[in-house]
């Protein structure tokens, strides 16, 4: 299958404290990968040099055959017009309304009339069941509510590739599940090629068909969920016991407060 | 230890100068985004309520009180001489080379030059900036460019509103406070300040203006991580800014008059 995503032998180091130290891998066209590690292995930066926001000290990010470190500015931002981005935090446009934010890219991008932005923003927000939340501002709606916005303000210029920083971290697991599952329905609906960066051991692997474990710095695992639950590496073990415990200890707590 | 000492002093050169480079690129960009289309009017006229209606009544006020205070200052110098009926022109000429571009830009530097700072630091930190950049759009365009010609539009507006104020505050303590004659006072006013004169202090807001704007933005656009980051870009902004108005205007001085 053909790689819609290519990074090859990519460094980078900040102020000489090196954060990737050879990363190398593909993702297919149409594939959803996740890309899991400790807090501090770089992940986070990966995702950034995926998406040309970093560009890296050596190796090469392939994204559909272009060299994000070889284009300009005006190329670079027409590739970037086939990406979606859903940070950690929504990053929306806190002077603007959930509409306002959700038709910014369309009026801007592709200056389509007013008329066709209020149906397609209309119908972004229902695909994430944000339906009558048009004129709230960012600070009047809650943290969940925040990440469904910032995710129909990437689905609703149709992206081709899709990626996501952490979509739900601060979330409570309830919420955090139906972002997930929001996602992965987004996914199959639209078959964008996404990527995310995600602490959601072992929800998120139910959602990917790819998965990347990055540990200080290089890709220590790039294979299949069903690969990942049969491995033997201890780093690999260290993660998925770790969200084993806190899965158990958030039961006993739970367990506790019934 | 001699070494040492050169060693540091080299990279605080170095560290200056590449500073000083970041700055001019910085300006360079944003005078090529100014030059380029698409240009966005709607921005343009939000940043010049913000910038400039938003400042008149500081502007107003700080006019008005600059123009009494001079008034009474240079009516007793000037009387000591006998020479009080040139409180008009002392009062104007201070007021619309000097005073009015000088005081006008640092009170719209610590007014607006430092919410603008504090609003792309916010921006920048909260990955606002990235995200306009991920949908394939320029930031420049939307958060740098309008600032900029909002400012050359309304500084050089708010410099002529000071003046005027100044020169009626001036009117007001010398004529119904100090007893000079009102017609003397607007008659040598308009014989001795000159249309150079009113001009060099346009050009000078004019430039005030792209000050104000291309610091305030460069600094907000480099903010450092956290509220404690953007808490120490508004407060470099506006020394920056208000050091540079008063250095530049020594040279703009020293060309136009």
């Amino acid at each position: 299958m053909d790689a819609m995503i290519r990074v090859v032998d990519v460094h980078k180091a900040f102020d000489e404290v090196p954060v990737l130290d050879g990363v190398s891998f593909s993702i297919p066209k149409g594939h959803f990968a996740a890309l899991i590690g400790r807090s501090g292995h770089g992940k986070s930066v990966l995702l950034r040099h995926l998406a040309g926001l970093v560009r890296p000290d050596r190796g090469q990010v392939f994204v559909d055959g272009e060299d994000l470190a070889h284009l300009g500015g005006h190329a670079l931002r027409r590739l970037r017009r086939r990406f979606g981005f859903v940070f950690q935090g929504g990053a929306l446009f806190d002077s603007m309304t959930v509409l306002d934010n959700v038709a910014f890219p369309l009026r801007e991008c592709l200056r389509l009339p007013e008329r066709s932005v209020r149906e397609r923003v209309a119908t972004a927000l229902a695909q994430v069941g944000l339906s009558g939340s048009e004129a709230k501002l960012p600070a009047q709606i809650s943290g969940g509510m925040g990440k469904r916005v910032a995710l129909a303000r990437a689905l609703v210029l149709e992206p081709e590739i899709l990626f996501f920083d952490e979509p739900t971290t601060g979330l409570d697991p309830i919420t955090a599940q139906s972002i997930l599952d929001l996602i992965a329905r987004c996914q199959r609906d639209l078959g964008f090629t996404g990527v995310m960066v995600s602490h959601q051991i072992p929800r998120v692997f139910d959602i990917t068909q790819q998965v990347l474990v990055l540990h200080r710095g290089q890709v220590r695992f790039d294979g299949t969920p069903e690969q990942l639950r049969v491995s033997t590496d201890e780093v690999i073990l260290g993660l998925l016991g770790a969200e084993d415990a806190a899965g158990s200890n958030g039961r006993s707590r739970n367990g506790l407060e019934t | 230890m001699l070494l040492d000492a050169l060693q540091k002093v080299g990279h605080i050169v170095l560290h200056s100068l590449s500073a000083v480079g970041r700055m001019g690129l910085f300006l360079l960009q944003i005078v090529v985004c100014a030059l380029t289309p698409p240009w966005k009017g709607r921005l343009v006229l939000n940043r010049i309520v913000f910038i400039g209606t938003q400042s008149v009544l500081v502007i107003a006020l700080t006019g008005g009180f600059t123009g009494m205070v001079l008034a009474l200052q240079g009516y007793h110098a000037l009387s000591r001489f006998g020479s009080d009926a040139f409180l008009g022109p002392l009062v104007a000429m201070s007021l619309v080379r000097e005073l009015g571009p000088v005081v006008a830009a640092l009170m719209v530097t610590g007014r607006a030059g430092s919410a603008i700072t504090a609003e792309i630091g916010i921006m920048r930190i909260s990955e606002q900036l990235d995200a306009m950049e991920l949908m394939g759009l320029n930031p420049f365009r939307y958060v740098v460019v309008p600032n900029l010609l909002a400012a050359m539009i309304a500084m050089p507006l708010l410099t002529a509103m000071f003046d005027v104020i100044g020169i009626w505050g001036g009117y007001l303590i010398g004529v119904r406070t100090l007893g000079m004659s009102g017609g003397t006072y607007l008659a040598e006013v308009a014989q001795y300040l000159e249309w150079s004169d009113i001009s060099g202090g346009i050009w000078k807001s004019l430039t005030f203006g792209v000050i104000i704007c291309w610091v305030s933005c460069y600094k907000g656009w480099h903010a450092g991580f956290g509220a404690e980051g953007v808490s120490r870009a508004t407060t470099q902004a506006v020394v920056l800014a208000s050091v540079l108005i008063l250095v530049w205007d020594y040279f703009m001085t020293s060309v136009l008059f």
